[in-house]
């Protein structure tokens, strides 16, 4: 979907999220606490919320919120991000997206 | 259900009067639709015609004697009578289905009521299986556990005996001199038997949330521990990594980053919890509290509680990664050792929960 592609590209990091969901917040806060800082697009503030929820799943992310792009790319939803980290390749992915605050 | 007063055609009573409609099943519904006598009217128009033989044995006796008056009358009351019989006829056949619909679904709810005292009887077993060593009052968790969780229940103290046994033939296993090969398959048998755990606890969720969050299949000193419906992965790995002699630079560094990662997912799942507890809350507290009337909030909580599966897998998930993990930086020997210590330490809480139960301590 041409939003979604044009969001993830145009913003390093992204995280389509809602603002009530739970794990969207789990993978917020374990960011932040990475050192990094994403773009969090909220579904249940724009109107085509219920479109981009169609893509996220047309493109194969296990859940439609959390879903993570890092550099353009599908990265997954919280199981995916929670993997990667465990095994200790989250961390590189995240490296050119450091703010230092 | 009310019964109409209207009389019954039977062969045996001679009435001259057509039967009402609704008849004695007339506030019986069928197929869902209440006394609505359309589906039977459509079949009735058509048949008008060829009455006679087919469904109306029952009739025979009554079209005998009503032969007999037709004669004498003639002609003109003839047709009258003609068509009081087919209205006769129409009204008993409507009835007759009526009555055999009333009867199937008198039919099915005596299974359904089969179904339901064979339920509470396992259910009230359960119960009583509850109460042996388990506090549920002190927790909290009244009520009789929702159908899915006594499968549960009896599936994990299966459980607990295979890894009971698991713990024993890796203890046999490293005294002895076996084989690389042979470990290695004991070490993955024992890694998927806590995958076979979490696929468990995965299904019971769906099941009983509340249930699996409040770890009442454990034994008092686990659920002590307790984190989001199970064991805290960043625990077990303080537990066993320093137990674990000779580590490479290599291993050491991969496990010390390991037990950060898994601390910092753990953390952020904690705050995701918390969210969801401050969104429920704030859900069920909305509107005026002390109205008396709170539906709509109750409606709106129902929706929040379906995030809580997602918590419980989310955990699960965070354990079955840490596990996986933690085996993949070490040998075969360490794996197997470690299983062992992780074996070892549930049984000896499970232990003191034994000892406690029996044993309470004083009060001061």
């Amino acid at each position: 979907m041409d939003k979604v592609m044009r969001l993830a590209s145009e913003n390093g990091l992204v995280i389509f999220s809602k603002s009530s969901c739970c794990l969207c917040y789990t993978v917020n806060i374990l960011f932040s606490e990475l050192g990094v800082s994403p773009y969090v697009h909220e579904l249940d503030q724009d109107p085509e919320g219920k479109d981009i929820e169609k893509a996220l799943i047309k493109m194969g992310c296990s859940a439609p919120v959390p879903a993570v792009f890092i550099g353009g790319k599908l990265v997954g939803s919280t199981n995916e991000v929670m993997s990667l980290h465990l095994s200790g390749n989250l961390m590189p992915l995240l490296k050119p997206y450091y703010s230092f605050n | 259900m009310n019964y109409s007063s209207t009389q019954f055609v039977t062969p045996n009573s001679m009435t001259y009067e057509p039967v009402q409609q609704t008849g004695f099943w007339g506030d019986f519904t069928v197929n869902g639709f209440v006394n609505s006598p359309s589906p039977f009217i459509l079949e009735v128009d058509g048949k008008l015609s060829n009455q006679s033989e087919d469904s109306s044995h029952g009739m025979v006796g009554i079209l005998d004697g009503y032969d007999q008056e037709d004669s004498k009358r003639g002609e003109k009351s003839g047709l009258q009578v003609s068509r009081r019989l087919a209205q006769n006829r129409e009204a008993a056949r409507k009835s007759r289905i009526r009555k055999k619909a009333y009867v199937q679904q008198l039919e099915n709810s005596k299974i359904r009521l089969l179904q339901l005292e064979q339920e509470l009887e396992r259910v009230k077993q359960q119960g009583q299986y509850m109460g042996e060593g388990v506090d549920a009052s002190q927790l909290g968790y009244s009520g009789n556990p929702k159908p899915g969780i006594e499968t549960f229940q009896v599936d994990h103290g299966h459980w607990v005996e295979e890894q009971n046994i698991q713990t024993t033939e890796l203890r046999n296993a490293l005294k002895s001199q076996i084989g690389e090969i042979e470990l290695r398959i004991l070490v993955d048998s024992c890694m998927s038997h806590y995958f076979n755990l979490f696929h468990m606890k995965t299904i019971a969720a769906k099941a009983d949330a509340f249930y699996v969050m409040s770890g009442m299949w454990k034994t008092q000193a686990e659920r002590f521990f307790l984190w989001i419906g199970g064991f805290r992965p960043s625990e077990i790995l303080k537990i066993l990594i320093p137990r674990l002699e000779t580590l490479t630079e290599q291993q050491l560094v991969e496990a010390g980053n390991l037990k950060q990662s898994c601390h910092q997912a753990e953390d952020a799942l904690s705050q995701g919890m918390e969210k969801l507890q401050q969104i429920l809350s704030s859900t069920i507290a909305a509107g005026q509290l002390g109205e008396g009337n709170y539906l709509p909030q109750m409606d709106a909580a129902m929706e929040r509680l379906e995030a809580l599966v997602r918590v419980l897998n989310q955990a699960d998930h965070l354990r079955r990664e840490t596990l996986e993990q933690m085996a993949r930086i070490l040998t075969t020997r360490q794996a197997a050792r470690a299983f062992l210590a992780l074996g070892e330490y549930f049984e000896r809480l499970r232990a003191l929960s034994s000892l406690w139960s029996s044993n309470p301590p004083e009060p001061a």
